[in-house]
């Protein structure tokens, strides 16, 4: 589709990891860059660790609200495994950003099912462009295992089609509101990821 | 919840379909907002509590909360109640005689539809209540219009005395978009309560006298829907095929066919007949897209108007572009669109495979799982030890417990049924089942719900069944609300806490069956259920902690496992505590040569709460303290 103005973001990962709060961040920036917008929010399970993901669409006009398989231009893998699940959602085109550290589900520990030896390996094999950091180690370096969240939005801030600085700020301006303590650690956390991606 | 601030210079908010109806409803005038949670409608209620001027309240099931809508509406005040779509299931037989009787001031009812069933029993199609009970429905596409929708249903409700439903789907409640919005216009109502015996007392003679005029009314609001602007004929270039469109799937088809004439219903019921037939001369062929039976399909067809809708589109699910696109190129004999996903081809070990068919991807399943630390968890791991049980579920975060590793749930159908059908499988066991004991279990929301009458049923006909009430001090399963068992209402004011205690001698269960247990104490937990399971009367066993995402809860240091003292046992693991991980796996062979498989473990510091559960499994006491692994 030719006329496709939309920039479709899968945003996926686990329940608690902070997937809807990224997806919200870019959802406010693509707003104050004058797009238009719809993210779908999955809620209910989600604190439950099961799979959560998050669609962000904008353009010019953005009607259906979900992403369709074979259509997104970024993926924003929270984990190596979901990201592998969430792969096939990609254009040719298109570009994964993954997060290295695992998180084993129960179903995993009970030895019923196994986690993939190798899924940055298996996502490699299917050609599309990929870049893979371990942001739960920058994350937990920072102190906070919940800046993982801004690590990866750091990490993909230059594929977007608005300038990074306008995602830095609009997550430094929710801190600066409620949290100005915050407001330090989660400008490096951005900035570290931002590095973190250019280095592959 | 935090507001999202309006976009710069205007009344525009980043909003989802939730948070618009609250809205609409609040600047329509609404004064009475009433809701029992559910997935994917709570949020509905939680942003209208932050409204001031209207009364919000949680109630304890859904019928009541349609009944306290129309107690307001009768009182003069504009009123409106939101559900998930099995909510209205159970508010149905308010519904379906009140329709009968009309409205004071608007009153609409606000109906979500899980289609694609990301959290639910059933997938079922609420627009057959429009046609069930005569009454009008609307349906929005996106937040804007559920937010626009929603004051239009309060107008329609006054204007054609009738109560009007709100059809909302999980992609209208939890999408957010753009919202451009107003502010509140206050509904005036001078008379207040009118005594009208004629209208108001559903009696079999006031009931058939009032049936013509339900369906004179259903008549005039045909011809309104022919008239209205919510329902518009949109044109097109392309004009090889033109689709009828119901609410949400508006967006989808005019994402997949950007020049394709249609028709987009709004207010969907009743069925705007003409409007269809004008598109249809217009167009080579005519498509239905309707999430998710066959309801306009049937209806069109038996009106004479050709097209096609099932016969090419899928019954269940979301009718996305991906789904749209291939049904209609292969309609018009083109070549079917190529979405293009990245073939993954991987080969994971057995057991169980789980390969994509769509993408040949193989990921282990992610299952939602019981939180760390759950109060619920102690309660599976007893009744996965207890043998010969028939154990009778319910709907909350412990229907979890049908899952691994407890394994410890025979049936669940819907909120309340675990007492009756605990009954039914006591009273009409056959011989082979003659010494099976029979268990119940039940949250505190859902008992208050739909579950003390099954007890009362139980008791009244001398039932034996053991009844676990386990009490969490919230509705878990849908965020953690506040419910009579919390004591505080919708605002988190102090309020009426039950005594379930009380409330199940009031039952009829006698008071030395009736056990309030901690259920984090394992050994105490266990007796109890052993001991009342032998008893051939009806008990009831009642937990007393709190949901672990309330502010009950209070959290401890994490624990932590000795790695020397570990010998692989794998007890811990049959607690399904996420936060016990498996370090790694070993086969030993006993002295009598048989195989046994060792499972070492860790607990996850940055999630353990130090619940001091899985200790109490831990035959060696490997697990202990951090602090205290430290000093040794
Ligand atoms: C008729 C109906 N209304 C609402 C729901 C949504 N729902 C599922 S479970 C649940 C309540 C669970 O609360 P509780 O019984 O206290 O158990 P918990 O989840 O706290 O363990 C609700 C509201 C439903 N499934 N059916
Ligand atoms: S939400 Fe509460 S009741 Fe539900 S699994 Fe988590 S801790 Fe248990
Ligand atoms: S129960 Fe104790 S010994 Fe057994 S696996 Fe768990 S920590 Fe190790
Ligand atoms: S003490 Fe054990 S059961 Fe409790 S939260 Fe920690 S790991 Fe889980």
């Amino acid at each position: 589709m030719s006329e496709n103005t939309i920039t479709n973001i899968l945003v996926a990962g686990i329940g608690g990891q902070g997937v809807m709060t990224a997806a919200e961040v870019l959802s406010q920036t693509a707003l104050s860059q004058g797009f238009d917008v719809k993210k779908t929010e999955v809620a209910g399970m989600a604190q439950r660790g099961g799979v959560v993901t998050s669609h962000v669409r904008f353009g010019t006009q953005v009607l259906s609200p979900a992403i369709p398989p074979g259509e997104a231009d970024i993926l924003v893998g929270f984990e190596p495994a979901e990201a592998l699940r969430w792969c096939s959602h990609l254009r040719p085109s298109g570009v994964a950003m993954i997060n290295t550290t695992r998180q084993e589900p129960p179903v995993v520990s009970l030895g019923l099912y196994d986690y993939p030896e190798d899924p940055i390996g298996e996502i490699a094999k299917t050609g599309i462009e990929y870049h893979a950091f371990d942001a739960g180690a920058i994350a937990r370096e920072l102190g906070n295992f919940k800046l993982v969240n801004t690590v990866m939005l750091g990490a993909i801030s230059e594929l977007l089609p608005f300038p990074a600085e306008a995602l830095k700020n609009e997550i430094l301006d929710r801190f600066r509101g409620r949290k100005p303590e915050l407001v330090e650690i989660n400008e490096k956390a951005f900035e570290l990821g931002r590095l973190a991606s250019a280095a592959h | 919840m935090s507001a999202v601030p309006p976009l710069a210079g205007s009344n525009r908010r980043f909003m989802s379909g939730n948070e618009a109806v609250a809205r609409g409803a609040w600047e329509a005038g609404c004064n009475l907002a009433a809701a029992y949670p559910g997935t994917p409608s709570t949020e509905i209620l939680e942003f209208a509590a932050h409204y001031p001027e209207m009364y919000t309240e949680w109630s304890v099931n859904e019928k009541v909360s349609l009944e306290v809508a129309i107690g307001a509406s009768l009182a003069g005040s504009r009123a409106f109640c939101a559900m998930k779509h099995v909510g209205l299931n159970v508010a149905s037989d308010a519904l379906m005689s009140q329709t009968l009787a009309g409205v004071g001031a608007g009153l609409v009812i606000a109906v979500a539809d899980d289609v694609g069933l990301s959290s639910s029993q059933n997938e079922q199609d609420s627009r057959f209540w429009g046609r069930f009970a005569h009454v009008p429905l609307l349906e929005p596409a996106d937040a804007q219009e559920a937010y626009e929708y929603t004051q239009r249903a309060f107008e329609l409700s006054e204007q054609f005395n009738t109560p009007v439903i709100l059809r909302l789907t999980t992609r209208i409640c939890h999408v957010k978009g753009v919202v451009n919005f107003g502010e509140r216009r206050e509904h005036e109502n001078a008379q207040g309560f009118v005594k009208d015996p004629g209208r108001l007392i559903m009696t079999p003679g006031v009931a058939r006298q009032r049936l013509p005029m339900m369906f004179e009314r259903e008549a005039e609001i045909q011809r309104h829907s022919e008239s209205s602007n919510l329902n518009i004929i949109m044109d097109g270039s392309d004009k090889r095929v033109g689709f009828i469109t119901s609410g949400p799937t508006y967006m989808h088809v005019k994402e997949a066919f950007p020049h394709a004439p249609l028709v987009k219903l709004g207010l969907s019921y009743p069925v705007p007949f003409d409007k269809i037939r004008a598109l249809a001369s217009q167009v080579d062929q005519l498509v239905v897209v309707e999430e998710v039976e066959p309801i306009l399909e049937t209806e069109l067809k038996a009106a004479g108007i050709a097209l096609l809708g099932k016969e090419i589109l899928p019954r269940i699910g979301e009718l996305s572009p991906n789904v749209l696109r291939p049904a209609i190129a292969e309609l018009l004999g083109e070549a079917v669109p190529e979405t293009v996903p990245v073939k993954a081809p991987i080969e994971i070990k057995p057991p169980a495979p789980r390969i994509d068919p769509a993408t040949g991807i193989n990921v282990f399943p992610r299952p939602p799982t019981m939180c760390v630390a759950c109060p619920h968890l102690g309660i599976y791991y007893c009744l996965s030890k207890i043998r010969n049980t028939t154990i009778s579920g319910d709907i909350g975060c412990y229907t979890l417990g049908a899952g691994h590793p407890w394994n410890a749930l025979d049936t669940t159908v819907c909120m309340g049924a675990s007492m009756g059908i605990a009954h039914g499988l006591d009273k009409g066991r056959v011989e082979a089942d003659k010494d099976k004991k029979i268990i119940a279990v039940i949250g505190d929301s859902t008992f208050m719900h739909m579950g003390m009458q099954g007890l009362l049923d139980i008791t009244y006909n001398n039932g034996n069944v053991t009844i676990l009430l386990l009490d969490n001090r919230a509705v878990g399963m849908t965020g953690g609300q506040d419910n009579p068992a919390s004591g505080r209402d919708i605002h988190g004011k102090e309020s009426t806490k039950v005594d379930f205690r009380k409330l199940c001698e009031a039952l009829g269960v006698k008071p030395e069956r009736i056990h309030e247990v901690n259920p984090y104490e394992l050994p105490t937990l266990f007796t109890a259920l052993r001991d009342e399971v032998k008893i051939a009367e009806p008990s009831v066993i009642i937990t007393n902690q709190p949901c672990v995402l309330i502010d009950y809860y209070g959290a401890q240091p994490a624990l932590t496992v000795d790695d020397d003292k570990c010998t692989g046992c794998g007890n811990c693991l049959d607690i399904g505590c996420p936060a016990i991980l498996v370090t790694r796996r070993e086969t030993v062979v006993k002295p009598n040569g048989s195989e046994k498989e060792l499972a070492f473990v860790k607990i996850e510091s940055g999630a353990c709460t130090g619940c001091n559960l899985c200790p109490k499994t831990c035959g060696p006491d490997a697990i202990l303290p951090l602090a205290d692994y430290i000093r040794q």
